[in-house]
């Protein structure tokens, strides 16, 4: 009598439930840890070691093998060659050996270079250590026999199979916090700080703003709101680098169309290097930002503001609230919650943000943030150790973020 | 602000603004369509705009005041005065100018004032008045922001170099020429190839779809609808992963490729867009799937369905305006994708859209041809939006957390 409750623990048709759920989850599971996790991991080795672009692939033992001498009857003399080269500039190549199966018809002439022996038709060379660099012939002079004309024996049919031990910076043991040294160092982490915080909130707020505004044009029905909720929506949709270049044509110092109106208006006198000049191109590219999604804060308060009951409006209509007053006493805390949540989400993204600046500027003028830097750092200085260090840099300010954002998010929306 | 509560004040004040705010409406309009001088005057458009205001408080006859507007606004644009200065345009312009000016004044002026008394006004007959005016800008406003990069981005593209130099402001289009106004565009088609990439972004981003939906169907359920240790974790680890920029996974998968010898290739390609957007489709789905009843399912569940059968059977079927919105999304994502593309794509003939503009921007090559690539890749995306708008604007708000 004593066993008699609630069931306690899981039950078997949990255990199935929580079964079939985790089976449904391992694809997506297995994908994103190796394609999110397993790189993230990557980019933390890669910070810490002192690897540039050229250091990429594993340096490798290369050899190539030809007849020389043109042999055409039997007992005609040629060399065989072997070419051996290290294909890395840098790295050494450790105990290398060559095998290959000696060419049916042909004998050795003199000595055979030392390094190698002929046994059971195999020719086997202990060439020792390559430093980076290195190049080196094998010649081994021989005299053809009959047999190798029968045969029609073509020496660089056969593969030729070389071993070697070589280090590879990617998997060695080496460690080094150079790249964070050489990123931290100088003023120039904390300009590109600096910029990154500047385009990041006012980019942001900009948005907002705009998609606030916008969406209070659109929140009454009238013919050719659906056309005009689309259009609003372009900046939005349409490819990055289609919008980004129109932009830059626009602006263009020589031949763009904004500087031929700002003269013909009289607003200035030459003509203005949008793109090109110290602070002006960070305010540009913030512009392209707030441009480019507000369309994205409009649909999330419009959204909202579409759910508020307009009863609430007709109440205060009748108290004598003025329109002003209705927005700020009634709309704007309705509003409140997704303004924030949007607006973290927003900062999160703009921090993020490449592409934009990346085509619009290239990083240069005083607009290079911490992502541009790390395209910077990777591939333009060929530096990729650095390239990942300032990746994990914003790796870190991104987990400072996501805390507030869950603090937030788990607020408002319940999750 | 209690002492411009007179309408005897709000409507000069209002017109003189509405009325610059059109003077330079119409100059950019005007200089933009046909390249000719317009220059909206300032002191002028306060003159005009304030004796309009004046003139219109708590009056209402429409037709009449669009029309004695429009002639006076031909006759000063013609004698060289007035809120719009030009030079020596031709009559059309001219024309087109004064009608502007007179539908665009007069029209949403005898909207803002007409029932305005001259003396005191309320505080709510004043504000209404300011936000029709504050409204009528944002239309204008917003519209033009978004219209100008798109207008001369489709100019651009059917003019040639030496037009462009001569007068960047030019852009009005010589029928004449016809066919041969689309140059550009036969020329991306045949010399440089852009019909294969348009067909490789195409048939990427459909496969990006398709594998997206395999992987993120089955999760969103098990997220929505299973019970399982670790649901509240998983679900936020999601969103926390689609906050990952794509620069930072960059740089190692740009490597791993390299070492895999899959840089450079379609497939790899394949694989890595759709790791991008299964989060997001996930995220978008679940959340549908939380609002579809679940009493359905379990009758399912009752009539003998095995779970797998409930999803293809019940959930799937009711969830298509859902699957719509996210394959959209999901599409518009991997259509746009540049970053991937650029870093790993190096051979021509596998490029992307995205990844061919980017190859187009170099100094040998004319610009017109470069806006004729970002046309080619801005229309089908658009054209897909436009029509299936209501998917789309769901899609956005549903996901679109992401950037």
């Amino acid at each position: 009598m004593s066993d008699i409750g609630p069931p306690r623990g899981a039950g078997p048709l949990a255990r199935t439930e929580a079964r079939l759920a985790w089976g449904l989850l391992a694809p997506t599971i297995t994908a994103v840890s190796l394609v999110v996790i397993l790189p993230l991991l990557a980019i933390f080795w890669i910070s810490v070691k002192p690897v540039s672009l050229s250091d990429l692939r594993a340096p490798e033992a290369i050899v190539r093998e030809d007849l020389r001498g043109k042999p055409s009857v039997a007992g005609d003399e040629a060399t065989l060659r072997y070419r051996l080269r290290n294909s890395s500039p840098k790295s050494e190549i450790t105990g290398v050996t060559l095998t290959d199966s000696w060419p049916v018809g042909l004998s050795i002439v003199g000595d055979l270079d030392p390094r190698c022996t002929v046994s059971d038709a195999m020719l086997r060379c202990d060439l020792g250590d390559w430093e980076g660099g290195f190049r080196d012939t094998l010649t081994i002079p021989v005299v053809t026999e009959q047999a190798f004309f029968d045969q029609a024996t073509d020496v660089e049919t056969s593969p030729v199979e070389v071993d070697g031990k070589a280090s590879f910076v990617l998997t060695n043991g080496d460690f080094t916090f150079k790249n964070f040294v050489s990123v931290f160092d100088g003023g120039e982490f904390w300009s590109v700080l600096g910029v990154t915080l500047f385009y990041t909130i006012f980019g942001t707020l900009g948005a907002m703003i705009m998609g606030l505004f916008a969406s209070l044009l659109l929140n009454h029905s009238f013919r050719g709101q659906g056309i005009l909720r689309g259009l609003y929506l372009f900046p939005y949709v349409a490819p990055v680098i289609a919008v980004a270049f129109a932009w830059i044509l626009l602006f263009d110092p020589f031949s763009g169309s904004a500087n031929a109106l700002l003269i013909q208006m009289g607003v200035t006198e030459g003509a203005i290097n949008f793109f090109g000049e110290r602070p002006l191109a960070l305010i540009m590219v913030t512009l392209f930002e707030i441009w480019r999604y507000f369309p994205l804060s409009f649909l999330f308060i419009l959204a909202r503001m579409q759910s508020i009951p307009t009863d609430m409006y007709e109440a205060a209509d009748m108290d004598g609230a003025s329109p002003f007053q209705q927005f700020w006493y009634l709309s704007m805390p309705q509003l409140l919650g997704i303004l924030s949540v949007l607006f973290l989400l927003r900062f999160i993204w703009t921090f993020n943000k490449f592409d934009d600046i990346f085509l619009l500027t290239g990083g240069n003028a005083g607009t290079r943030v911490l992502t541009v830097n790390v395209y910077e750092q990777a591939f333009a200085v060929s530096n990729i150790g650095a390239g990942a260090a300032v990746a994990v840099v914003i790796f870190a300010c991104l987990l400072l973020f996501s805390v507030f954002f869950f603090k937030v998010i788990s607020k408002e929306e319940g999750l | 602000m209690k002492m411009l509560r007179f309408g005897s004040l709000t409507g000069p004040l209002l017109g003189a603004l509405w009325t610059f705010v059109l003077a330079v409406t119409v100059a950019v309009a005007m200089s933009f369509a046909t390249g000719e001088a317009f220059r909206p005057s300032l002191l002028w458009s306060l003159l005009f705009g304030g004796l309009t205001g004046f003139v219109l408080v708590g009056r209402g006859h429409m037709r009449v005041v669009v029309a004695a507007l429009c002639i006076v606004y031909f006759a000063v644009l013609s004698l060289g005065i007035g809120p719009v200065l030009t030079g020596n345009v031709s009559l059309v312009a001219r024309l087109a100018a004064a009608l502007f000016l007179g539908v665009g004044i007069g029209w949403p002026m005898v909207r803002f004032v007409e029932d305005l008394p001259m003396g005191t006004l309320t505080r709510h007959e004043f504000e209404g008045a300011v936000i029709m005016a504050l409204k009528g800008f944002g239309y204008i406003f917003f519209t033009a922001i978004v219209v100008i990069p798109f207008y001369v981005m489709v100019m651009t593209s059917l003019k040639n170099q030496s037009q462009l130099m001569q007068n960047p402001l030019d852009f009005s289009i010589d029928l004449s020429q016809g066919w041969g106004l689309f140059r550009s565009y036969t020329e991306l088609m045949t010399e440089f190839n852009f019909g294969s990439y348009m067909w490789t972004s195409f048939y990427i981003s459909v496969l990006t779809v398709l594998i997206t939906l395999a992987f993120a169907i089955p999760g969103a359920y098990a997220v929505a609808r299973l019970r399982f240790r670790g649901q509240v974790a998983f679900s936020r680890s999601i969103l926390l992963i689609y906050m990952v920029p794509m620069i930072v996974l960059a740089l190692p998968i740009y490597i791993g490729f390299s070492m895999m010898g899959l840089r450079n290739s379609i497939t790899g390609i394949v694989m890595i867009y759709p790791v991008t957007t299964i989060p997001v489709a996930l995220y978008m789905l679940q959340g549908y799937f939380r609002g579809l009843p679940a009493e359905i399912e379990e009758a399912g569940l009752m009539d003998g369905l095995s779970r797998l059968q409930v999803i293809w059977k019940i959930t799937l079927p009711l969830s298509l305006p859902a699957l719509a919105s996210v394959s959209l999304y999901v599409f518009m994502i991997a259509w746009n994708e540049f970053l991937l593309a650029f870093m790993l794509l190096d051979d021509p003939s596998k490029f992307t859209l995205t990844r061919g503009i980017a190859s187009l921007n170099s100094s040998e090559i004319p610009r017109q041809h470069l806006m004729a690539g970002s046309v080619i890749a801005t229309v089908p995306i658009m054209a897909l939006f436009l029509g299936l708008e209501r998917f789309m604007t769901k899609g956005l708000t549903a996901g679109s957390v992401k950037g």
